[in-house]
């Protein structure tokens, strides 16, 4: 469903994606880890056009992400993208938040919206805070909200970045929870985290990034058990050490 | 010693009450249409389109290196007699209120434009590329996303703006217009009392002015709360 081909992005001089590829099955979950400044966010974002690409390839269900022709609004409709700082729009209460889109993106009726937006709300547990602000929530429900704001879209597949990295660790597992479930649905998903537990869980393969490379792409059992490069081995005792 | 007689007040309110409803429909209307063009200056200038964003550029510093009087002046010699050929209108239309409320506008665009891009530049940028990861076109993200957050971060700063603009309508009396402070002169001269009128009409926008300040700090501390 996802394939990326050799793809290469530098900011000036400054290369930070060097030939990266890998395919993505639909209904597969992948987790891409690494250390900080290794390419890992910077890859996703370009999965959904949100970073340009200087050269290679990115297919999203057959559609060329990087070519001229492509409508990037109506394919960045169709995949779903979670971000470190949830980037709820502080202006709009949660119900809002979640038909915005549908309505001016989907061109959806509002009740129809509205609908939909209440049952990712039920799903993710926060109906009752439907009509509150962003900013009277916590981290770990504002991120639910934004991940059920990604889903009133129907997305093909999502793009998680980093998406429990902001949040105090009491709220990690609400969040990740929500992920699980999505992942056991059978939802594409692309995550970029350090949350080895969930990697572990959920992951089908996992993707190791360092200096703008991907220098492994395993299936998940494999990595954990045997990594083959240096890099991954001393990046995974470190995490896991504590 | 001067004796100071203000008898012919309360004879001049109806008057002078003509003049403020001319002031403050100045005023309005400058704001409405100085806000509007104003932020429209304000993403082209922010416009990775090279040309819109010198061209809004050259605008605004035109325009914030010229006396507001002078821009105002220029108006009412250039824009009657454009709009008469234009539209074709007789000679005896008065365009004045007209022409002072497209150079208020055109002018306080410039303030506005430079107030609107320091707002939209305080909405962080993380706001955008989720308006954009939800397919939304950048237009779009612009108006539904980052506009209403710029608009109300930068409410106090377009609000204190409008109050000086308010003061600013006093200018138009160079084209004779009878707006607050034309009344006021136009009476005291009559009357011979243009000291009385002047201290008058000079309590007044004190009183109108400060109470908006007033309001506007408050109204700033209850959105900081």
């Amino acid at each position: 469903m996802i394939s990326i081909r050799d793809v290469h992005k530098s900011y000036g001089t400054v290369e930070v994606l060097s030939g990266c590829s890998t395919e993505v099955k639909k209904g597969e979950v992948i987790v891409v880890c690494g250390p900080s400044g290794s390419g890992k966010s910077t890859l996703i974002k370009c999965v959904n056009g949100l970073e340009p690409i200087q050269s290679g390839e990115i297919v999203v269900d057959g559609i060329s992400v990087a070519a001229r022709r492509t409508n990037l609004p109506k394919l960045r409709a169709r995949v779903g993208m979670v971000f470190q700082h949830f980037d709820l729009f502080p202006h709009l209460k949660v119900i809002d938040n979640l038909t915005l889109a549908q309505r001016k993106v989907l061109g959806r009726r509002e009740e129809e919206a509205r609908a939909r937006a209440f049952s990712l709300l039920d799903r993710v547990g926060l109906r009752e805070h439907a009509h509150k602000h962003p900013g009277e929530l916590s981290g770990g429900q504002q991120q639910r909200v934004a991940i059920a704001r990604s889903l009133a879209l129907d997305p093909i597949c999502m793009l998680f970045d980093e998406p429990t990295s902001a949040l105090d660790p009491e709220m990690i597992n609400e969040v990740l929870d929500v992920m699980v479930a999505l992942a056991r649905d059978g939802m594409t998903m692309i995550v970029v985290t350090h949350e080895m537990g969930f990697a572990r869980r959920v992951a089908h393969r996992i993707v190791f990034m360092d200096r703008g490379k991907i220098v492994e792409d395993a299936p998940t059992a494999d990595f954990f058990a045997a990594p083959k490069t240096d890099r991954a081995r001393q990046f995974l005792s470190k995490i896991l050490q504590h | 010693m001067y004796q100071l007689d203000w008898s012919s007040i309360p004879g001049a309110l109806p008057f002078l009450w003509q003049g403020m409803k001319i002031s403050l429909e100045i005023t309005l209307v400058a704001i409405a249409a100085g806000i509007f063009w104003g932020t429209i200056l304000a993403l082209m200038r922010l416009s990775p389109v090279r040309a819109l964003s010198l061209l809004a550029t050259g605008y605004v510093s035109l325009f914030r290196s010229i006396p507001l009087v002078m821009v105002l002046l220029w108006f009412f010699l250039v824009v009657p007699t454009l709009l008469r050929d234009v539209l074709g209108l007789s000679h005896a239309t008065d365009l004045r209120l007209a022409s002072a409320m497209v150079g208020f506008a055109l002018f306080e665009a410039a303030y506005y434009s430079e107030i609107m891009r320091a707002g939209i530049q305080s909405v962080s940028r993380g706001q955008a590329q989720a308006a954009l990861a939800l397919g939304m076109r950048p237009l779009q993200a612009m108006w539904l996303v980052v506009l209403p957050q710029a608009f109300r971060n930068m409410l106090p700063l377009l609000l204190t703006q409008a109050i000086i603009l308010f003061q600013d309508t006093s200018l138009v009396y160079v084209s004779a217009l009878a707006d607050f402070f034309g009344a006021a002169y136009k009476v005291g001269d009559r009357d011979g009392r243009l000291v009385e009128m002047l201290l008058f009409a000079g309590a007044v926008y004190f009183v109108i002015c400060s109470a908006a300040s007033f309001a506007v700090r408050r109204f700033q501390r209850r959105l900081a709360a």
